[in-house]
């Protein structure tokens, strides 16, 4: 009679013990393919800005900063959108069926090809980031002359930060084009975890702030969002890990250059889109650098969700003291 | 690494268990450029022959290589042939075989331009970055009546490595002090300016969506897109039109040296057009098994026959007479 039991409970071991070795696997035989890729090049790997495969001279700091930049810039844009759907649809304003619509559809955007975004991004954003960015190029950059006071002609030259963030050429694959496809992508990821934190908080605390009277956005920025502040930390943290591993949309979107620019019509590179561009036909220490690179990133986007899920955990134990 | 390769030969074993019961199959895998042709090839011989199923996997030049040394496929293919050092990594020996060829074009878009010409100096100033203005004297003094636009070039390039990338950057590189300077000859280089795609069909999307943009790609991919296409100024001077017939020209002048690996870098006939290259099928000097050897030497001299009957329509130069020759003579060494 104990047979059945003990056998599921061997098998359930051996699965999880599986994952994680798989785990393992994986980040061992990284290592091991970055080895000559670390020896050679050590630490000056993260700070040199040339990637030329035919030189042997390797170095991933545009692709950081690539990664870096476009994911925040995802996340700027993903979380006010995210966060306002998330309170919406934690609220009454709507009757629940509607509002179950509104997050199924939310929920799909998950469900949708990384290519398909890639393709959507060709032929939508791009033409759009087009028009935006020579509009602004034209509104920021250019130079234009005042009558002074003392009757000579002022020049002005274009507007200070907004005039270095938006320089030409206005380039349609560009740096601004991946991250608005980016922030689309990880809005489910940012809306849902929000909602369930947000859901989450407990029914006595929002009766408690009617009772003394406040009004409803009383309630929901006083009281309930900021109970659910952790958990929604924690969703903008995984998203921004679901942002940084982002492959295929980025790749086709980003426009794979490894100059760096402050301009954000200028094409830029990711980690992630270095690896999916240049593994294939990679030989010899390029192969080392592209596995260091993988290392790099695998390193930077398992610290990002620790540190999403080590606030989740917080916020959980914090509601459940509450209850 | 290993742990892809593993994939493979599971995935190629699963493959194998699910129709070996009937047919004789030959796997291959390398190059994208002519994998269209070598995958029409293998329908239309499976059409002649049931027994015998082709799969060829288009996995990229470097990859194809990797496979093939390891040993996982029946045969190999590359837009860059072999080295004697990766040659020399193959027991089995190895035997080349040029199967078909390409060439690169200079795909432009600058509305109210047609049959633009350019320069030696344009070619290589374009990708250096040192020609930033599509009425640069350098442009507008090869094309005479032409209205050049002061439009910025916007320049695009293959952001995955490449054979394609490998044959145009070595023909710049040959063409241009500076380039091979600054730039240099590989399947991905990193390029002062520009914008990367992915794909030629990544570089064609590139062209098509902006005015002022220039970007290499096959000739298949510009032709199938309606891209316009740049005469190229080559070694003797003449501008020369990408056409099926200057690719021949280009490849009919080329001297093949014994192990028929050879790149026609700076082509010097009046006709011939400028970036042309043969790509390679890779096969092993020995097979075990005879009905493979046997299945798939058919095969090959299928494709140097009547299967260059379907290169030009899928955008391809075929093989000169001379070649196809030399081809079927390496292929009858192959035991």
């Amino acid at each position: 009679m104990r047979v059945g039991p003990d056998l599921f409970h061997l098998l359930c071991w051996v699965a999880s013990a599986a994952a994680v070795a798989t785990l393992g696997l994986i980040v061992y035989e990284i290592i091991s393919g970055a080895w000559p890729a670390i020896q050679k090049f050590g630490f000056g790997f993260l700070a040199s800005s040339s990637w030329v495969p035919n030189r042997a001279d390797f170095g991933v700091f545009p692709f950081i900063i690539g990664t870096a930049v476009s994911s925040l810039i995802a996340i700027l844009l993903a979380f006010p959108l995210g966060l306002a759907i998330a309170v919406f649809l934690s609220e009454n304003f709507l009757p629940l069926p509607v509002r179950q619509v509104v997050r199924f559809v939310v929920e799909m955007l998950a469900a949708i090809p990384s290519v398909v975004y890639g393709l959507w991004g060709i032929f939508v954003v791009i033409p759009i980031i087009k028009l935006f960015g020579t509009w602004a190029v034209s509104v920021f950059c250019n130079t234009w002359t005042t009558p002074g006071i003392d009757g000579a002609p002022d020049t002005h030259r274009g507007i200070p930060v907004l005039e270095t963030l938006f320089a030409p050429p206005a380039y349609g694959n560009s740096m601004l084009t991946a991250s608005i496809v980016l922030a689309l992508m990880i809005l489910p990821t940012l809306t849902a975890i929000s909602r369930n934190s947000l859901t989450a908080v407990p029914k006595t605390l929002r009766e408690g702030a009617y009772a003394l009277g406040a009004t409803r956005w009383e309630a929901i920025l006083g009281v309930i969002l900021p109970t659910a502040a952790p958990g929604v930390v924690a969703a903008t943290i995984l998203a921004l890990g679901r942002a940084m591993g982002e492959t295929m949309a980025v790749a086709m979107l980003i426009g794979n250059s490894s100059r760096l620019s402050w301009s954000l019509l200028s094409p830029g590179g990711t980690l992630a889109g270095l690896l999916a561009n240049q593994f294939a036909e990679a030989e010899g220490m390029q192969v080392n650098s592209l596995m260091f690179a993988a290392l790099i990133l695998v390193a930077i986007t398992l610290f990002v969700n620790l540190i999403g899920e080590a606030v989740l955990r917080h916020t959980q134990h914090q509601t459940a003291g509450i209850r | 690494m290993k742990f892809s390769k593993l994939l493979f030969v599971v995935g190629s074993a699963v493959l194998g268990i699910a129709s070996q019961s009937s047919a004789q199959q030959l796997s291959g895998a390398g190059a994208s450029f002519p994998a269209p042709l070598y995958q029409r090839w293998g329908v239309e011989y499976n059409k002649l022959h049931p027994g015998v199923q082709v799969n060829y996997q288009s996995v990229g030049s470097g990859a194809g290589v990797k496979n093939f040394t390891a040993g996982v496929v029946d045969f190999g293919a590359s837009d860059a042939a072999m080295s004697d050092a990766e040659i020399a990594k193959v027991a089995k020996g190895v035997v080349m075989i040029p199967a078909t060829a390409g060439e690169i074009v200079y795909a432009y878009n600058l509305p109210g331009v047609s049959g633009l010409n350019l320069s030696r100096e344009a070619m290589a100033g374009i990708y250096l970055g040192t020609i930033t203005k599509w009425n640069d004297p350098a442009i507008a003094k090869a094309n005479p009546g032409a209205k050049l636009p002061a439009l910025p070039i916007q320049v695009a390039f293959r952001s995955d490595g490449s054979g394609t990338t490998y044959v145009f950057t070595q023909h710049l590189s040959a063409i241009s002090k500076d380039f091979n300077d600054k730039i240099g000859t590989d399947k991905s280089v990193t390029f002062p300016v520009g914008v990367g795609g992915k794909g030629n069909e990544g570089v064609t999307a590139l062209v098509k969506q902006s005015p002022g943009t220039v970007g290499y790609v096959e000739y298949g991919y510009a032709k199938g897109n309606g891209l316009a296409m740049a005469n190229l100024e080559n070694k003797s001077g003449k501008f020369v039109s990408p056409t099926g017939e200057a690719g021949a020209t280009t490849l009919a002048n080329v001297k093949l040296p014994e192990n028929l690996r050879v790149w026609p870098v700076d082509p010097e006939g009046a006709g011939d057009y400028p970036i042309a290259s043969f790509t390679w099928l890779l096969l092993y000097k020995k097979y075990d098994d005879a009905a493979k050897l046997k299945a798939l030497k058919d095969f090959v001299a299928y494709g140097l026959t009547t299967g260059q009957g379907f290169a030009e329509e899928l955008g391809y130069i075929p093989l000169p007479d001379a070649v196809v020759e030399k081809a079927k003579a390496a292929l009858a060494t192959v035991e």
